[in-house]
């Protein structure tokens, strides 16, 4: 079996453009999340969210390759471009060895809204133009960014809701433990748009605390009212430990364990027994007790069951060692089908520079969160390893385990 | 009414706009196809900016006879004029 590390990471988020950023902002407990008054327009019964600038890419990419890239294809790119820089991989590298590409994704809401529009008003198929096929399909990450790095190994979209790129991640480890792959590209990208958050928004399931966007994601707190819809992207490379040490990479952390499971009940409300599953398996899977977690980064979006569920799971997994546990989701907001590999770099982040990202807002805990130890202010202290807990629509759960590289 | 001079703007206008090219390539004779590295996707986005400009549908065959920019000049100035007689 071939040990997996992690040589390359980049991230395009709410909270920051690059990695310096992002470090910064987690370290600073500094929100991302805004009110967008536009949505109110629309109907939205709440307009907060996460935002990014939309990347400038003419001069980068030609007008072919922008055209069939959906919103979050731009972010996917950004984030790539710089994971695949820290990694040192190169157009020549790519282009004589079989890298491969699994990303999460479950969504490209605004390209297929648009072209409905267009098909509707003008009765004529052919104005919707060239470019709106590949930005509807979900696989839109996939496709653009293989064809763009000329990627000739696994060229597959990993779609399972707010898990997704775990998965995708996950997925890539399984592939290269096994031998079947050297190196792949993984993350997760997530759309911001107004279009694809109106059904999300529909079931009442975001905060309304309009007032006040930095203090409406409180995973954990009491008070918490619901979501906060985020999106961006988020790329990590992973590759043998061979290949790294072949090619003279940086090795960032080393992947351990990967467990899933699936709740088999209700679609959207989560359970404790699918979770506590997951987690048990990245840690037989990691050969770990407990005790060997210095971190875990929580899936928690700031829902009242949701959270509590969770809680309850880790409670259950790690509560007598009383591991320091923090969301990111506070800070970031819900970053959907990108969350999974977005936390893995925010870990990493914290890993390498020696502190615990604050779940800003957990103010007054709850009957569940009361029996963990929740870090709400930044706090320095040294990570050798970390879990990443990221679950889904229809009870989809996954869980990663990382830890700092040894020989 | 628009003028000759006033469409050839337009048609320059967005090839340079939306597909890019540079302005000093673009002469009457040059290929239009060689000159904007067209391929068949880009033949459909140039239905959609020709529909948006000046309010007709281009058939694909239309293009069959269009070698030269000097050859799509002619071919939207005859569309225009005919839409403007149709509406006169």
């Amino acid at each position: 079996m071939n040990r997996v590390v992690i040589t390359g990471m980049g991230i395009y988020s709410c909270i920051g453009k690059n990695l310096e950023e992002v470090r910064d902002s987690l370290f600073q407990g500094k929100s991302g999340i805004i009110f967008d008054a536009p949505r109110k327009d629309l109907g939205f019964r709440s307009a907060l969210t996460g935002m990014v600038d939309t990347p400038v890419l003419k001069g980068k990419l030609d007008r072919r390759q922008r055209l069939c890239m959906a919103e979050e294809v731009d972010y996917a790119y950004v984030a790539t471009v710089e994971a695949l820089q820290n990694a040192r991989l190169d157009e020549q590298y790519m282009s004589d060895h079989e890298i491969g590409i699994l990303y999460g994704n479950d969504s490209s809401a605004k390209a297929v809204i648009e072209a409905t529009d267009i098909s509707r008003a003008k009765k004529d198929n052919t104005l919707i133009g060239s470019g709106s096929i590949f930005q509807s399909m979900n696989s839109t990450v996939t496709m653009n960014l293989s064809t763009i790095f000329k990627l000739k190994g696994i060229n597959l979209t990993v779609s399972a809701a707010c898990a997704s790129s775990s998965h995708a991640i996950g997925l890539g480890y399984f592939l290269i433990k096994s031998g079947m792959q050297d190196c792949i590209i993984c993350g997760g990208a997530q759309e911001i748009n107004n279009f694809v958050m109106g059904s999300f928004d529909g079931i009442g399931a975001f905060s309304i605390r309009e007032h006040s966007p930095a203090q409406s994601s409180r995973p954990f707190d009491k008070d918490r009212d619901g979501l906060v819809p985020s999106g961006g992207a988020a790329t990590v490379i992973i590759e043998s430990l061979e290949s790294a040490q072949r090619r003279g990479a940086p090795i960032l952390a080393e992947v351990i364990g990967y467990g899933f499971s699936s709740n088999g009940e209700h679609i959207i409300q989560p359970n404790v027994e699918g979770p506590t599953r997951s987690l048990s398996k990245a840690m037989k899977d990691a050969n770990l007790q407990a005790g060997d977690i210095d971190y875990i980064n929580a899936h928690a979006t700031s829902t009242p069951l949701g959270d509590s569920c969770e809680a309850k799971a880790m409670d259950a997994v790690f509560g007598t060692h009383q591991t320091p546990i923090s969301s990111t989701k506070s800070m970031t907001g819900h970053e959907c089908w990108m969350a999974g590999a977005s936390e893995i770099v925010y870990s990493l982040l914290m890993m390498h520079n020696d502190f615990i990202a604050p779940n800003i807002n957990f103010e007054t805990p709850d009957e569940d969160s009361a029996k963990l130890n929740i870090i709400a202010q930044t706090k320095q202290q040294k990570i050798d390893t970390f879990l990443s807990n990221s679950f889904g629509f229809g009870g989809t759960n996954s869980t990663l385990i990382v830890t700092k590289f040894k020989h | 009414m628009m003028t000759n001079e006033v469409i050839i703007e337009k048609i320059n206008g967005f090839l340079v706009e939306e597909f890019e090219v540079d302005y000093d390539k673009i002469s009457p004779q040059a290929i239009l196809k060689d000159t904007l590295g067209l391929d068949s996707l880009d033949y459909v986005d140039l239905v959609v900016v020709i529909e948006n400009t000046f309010g007709f549908k281009v058939k694909g065959e239309d293009f069959v006879g269009i070698s030269t920019f000097q050859d799509f000049y002619d071919y939207i100035i005859l569309k225009v004029n005919e839409k403007n007689q149709v509406v006169a």
